[in-house]
């Protein structure tokens, strides 16, 4: 394709690395090298650097169309790693990463990437570690154990702010998923299906600062529950959920598939709800980062990236489904029946109460880290109190969540801007702005803030 | 028949007795067929015999089998075989043990040849030593900042105390006499040390090594439950998620079986330093 074809069309093929030559070899025999890229041609070396074969990169962008990848490339370069990618020269300063993991299938992308070979392709020796909790994972990444890590959504916005924890500026290159969690209810509770009776009973979410806690929250809000003095919120972690469920320690919890449909499975609950009829589009979990580890190793790090998104891309199409979850079932890594995480991926699945019910998006893999959500679950942060004071909610989330960085940078580079959020951001009914976070929070009847 | 024959019998009969007990709690329930979907017994598993919490022993037997048949299998970095599981325990637990021993050794000889230091460190060593040991956890882990290290150090704070007082206890309790021969004999204080002090409390130190080992043992399954990536308690941690009660109760076994082996090795180690008076 010449150095004028847009990049991000699905159909044109790029022959070498400059984009001007038909072929690897007639750009060889040029001469020719990266120095004179400008503008769209510095787009195209970045797409060329992350998708080297041309029928990877048109796979990708039909799965998740173009406007989206498009995103997903500006969301993860800040200039360094893009000055490298247009060099070419992308050696991966480290090859060999520890990346933690919470056996959950929002972790779907990054686990997958091992069995199916996404890391290896990308010349990375990625090596998973299983983790036994959020606090857990929060303090192996400060303590720099792990390169990277599966992070709740809103927990790189916590240790930036040094909510909860010591602060360290961190970074969250994906988002690992949409959608996918749901509220499991005990059997026992089949008949009471109305928050608004809630009152006294006892619910666990993984972490504090997590997706589950404030959508857990805002549901029962909505139905007049306090949900510091209506009801108990506790912390549990994710695979242990079901069992604390069995033992009646808990009535219910907002938690993360597979441990829904494993409570169902186990005939233990039931799904009162998935988390998409609160919020259709919802993030959850994120791949993040240090910021300074970002800085050290920026072609690792775009190599992690690409991988990722390579997988999130195979994830996004319902086709591959069945494949994923019986790559990432085995004991290595969910440790799941087979059966469990067919159903919460493809979306065909038993509510426990005796009903099949289909629901196809029921778990999405949208890589995007708008800022849009982060500043939604900042609006939720405040209004429950773990933030106190004036928020400068758009400058938080632009520091962690890297897609305006980006943006600006590609801008200065004159690539195209990339487009907005797919979906706005309605969370139960009411619509979200996010340029009006603190008019947002001041509406609810029940807060803290 | 001798009273040790008489005993084994009365073990395996204990033995037997649990085995029909759990044979017959876990029979399958001739649950009543309801009419299903079958698409929704499908997605519950209900069309394949699932196990419903509790195996059955022929179950267990099935699982023992198949774990120590492979016990060094090596299927990726979260899932290996139970050899090497135990392996990665039992070298936390040796280098939280020695380390302790190295501490505890010195300091109990210290407190208990001298009334100062023993005075001056008491009221530290009463609050320290009932801590339980998963209290630690999170302050090793913000201050030492790697949970191997930090598992090592809450084996080693856990395991440090039994040795440290019946070291002192021992040193302390030396009959007078021996330590006055020693003096009349004209032996240094090193000489008295390691051939009267030593040799005299050594019974009593090492019943204090053996009871830290038992606890660096249960200390070892609670913490990498805590903290994962490998061992025994990774293991149970690992199985409890899927729910598989048959691993998790051969990893109990297991625990116990080792914890078991340790105890006894001390106790040989016990009888040859035995004396009589």
């Amino acid at each position: 394709m010449s150095l004028f074809d847009n990049p991000f069309n699905a159909e044109s093929s790029l022959g070498c690395a400059c984009g001007r030559h038909a072929s690897a070899a007639e750009h060889e025999a040029a001469g020719r090298d990266a120095e004179a890229l400008s503008g769209q041609a510095l787009q195209t070396a970045v797409v060329k650097a992350l998708f080297p074969r041309d029928a990877e990169r048109r796979r990708f962008l039909r799965a998740v169309g173009s406007n989206t990848a498009m995103a997903a490339i500006a969301s993860l370069f800040p200039l360094g790693a893009l000055q490298a990618m247009a060099q070419e020269k992308g050696k991966v300063e480290k090859k060999d990463l520890k990346v933690g993991f919470i056996p959950i299938t929002c972790a779907t992308p990054l686990i997958m990437s091992a069995p199916l070979g996404f890391y290896e392709k990308q010349g990375l020796n990625v090596t998973l570690v299983k983790t036994a909790g959020w606090a857990l994972i929060r303090d192996k990444v400060m303590n720099k154990e792990y390169d990277a890590s599966h992070l709740l959504a809103p927990m790189p916005l916590a240790i930036s702010l040094g909510v909860g924890s010591g602060a360290l500026p961190m970074n969250v290159a994906t988002i690992q998923n949409s959608n996918g969690q749901a509220i499991t209810l005990a059997l026992k509770h089949k008949d009471n299906r109305d928050p608004r009776k809630w009152k006294g009973m006892k619910f666990a979410v993984p972490f504090e600062f997590s997706m589950h806690n404030f959508l857990l929250r805002y549901y029962v809000a909505e139905h007049g529950i306090d949900p510091d003095r209506d009801i108990q919120i506790r912390v549990v972690p994710p695979p242990e959920m079901v069992a604390n469920l069995r033992a009646g320690n808990i009535d219910g919890y907002l938690g993360p598939d597979p441990f829904n449909q494993r409570a169902v499975y186990d005939q233990v609950g039931f799904i009162h709800l998935l988390t998409k009829e609160l919020w259709d589009g919802h993030p959850c979990c994120s791949l993040g980062v240090r910021a300074q580890w970002v800085k050290d190793n920026p072609n690792t790090f775009a190599a992690l990236y690409r991988a990722v998104l390579n997988a999130a891309a195979m994830a996004a199409d319902p086709g591959n489904r069945s494949t994923i979850a019986n790559a990432i079932a085995p004991a290595n890594y969910l440790n799941q029946p087979v059966p469990v995480l067919e159903q919460v991926l493809t979306g065909k699945f038993a509510d426990g109460l005796g009903n099949v019910k289909n629901v196809p998006d029921r778990i999405g893999f949208d890589p995007v880290p708008w800022n849009a959500l982060g500043v939604w679950i900042l609006s939720q942060m405040k209004r429950w109190g773990y933030l106190k004071g004036e928020v400068r909610y758009k400058d938080i989330v632009e520091q962690v969540y890297l897609v305006t960085d980006a943006k600006k940078r590609m801008k200065e580079e004159g690539i195209l801007a990339p487009a907005d959020m797919p979906k706005k951001i309605v969370v139960m009914g009411k619509p979200f702005d996010a340029a009006k976070a603190d008019a947002y929070v001041a509406g609810f009847a029940i807060k803290r803030a | 028949m001798p009273q040790r024959a008489r005993s084994a019998i009365l073990s395996c009969l204990l033995l037997a007795v649990v085995l029909l007990a759990w044979h017959v709690g876990t029979l399958p329930k001739g649950g009543a067929a309801q009419a299903v979907d079958p698409e929704y017994a499908r997605l519950m598993g209900l069309d394949k015999p699932k196990s419903d919490g509790l195996p059955t022993p022929a179950q267990m037997g099935a699982t023992i089998a198949t774990q120590l048949s492979d016990p060094f299998y090596d299927a990726g970095s979260n899932d290996k075989g139970i050899g090497i599981q135990i392996a990665y325990s039992l070298s936390r637990v040796a280098l939280g043990f020695v380390l302790a021993a190295l501490v505890a050794l010195p300091l109990g000889f210290a407190i208990g040849l001298s009334p100062l230091i023993h005075g001056a460190l008491d009221p530290f060593i009463q609050v320290l030593k009932p801590i339980s040991p998963l209290a630690w956890m999170p302050l090793a882990l913000y201050t030492i900042k790697d949970s191997t290290t930090s598992s090592i150090f809450v084996i080693f704070v856990c395991s440090v105390w039994p040795m440290l007082i019946n070291t002192a206890h021992g040193v302390a309790n030396v009959r007078r006499d021996w330590l006055n021969v020693a003096k009349t004999l004209e032996a240094g204080t090193l000489r008295t040390a390691f051939q009267v002090i030593l040799p005299a409390a050594a019974p009593v130190i090492l019943t204090g090594m053996r009871i830290s080992m038992g606890i660096a043992w249960l200390v070892i399954v609670a913490a990498e439950m805590l903290v994962g990536n490998l061992g025994i308690g990774y293991f149970v941690w690992n199985e409890w998620n899927n729910l598989s009660l048959s691993n998790v109760i051969f990893a109990i076994l297991v625990i116990g079986v080792v914890g078991m082996i340790l105890d006894f090795l001390f106790g040989i180690a016990q009888r040859a330093v035995a004396y009589v008076e």
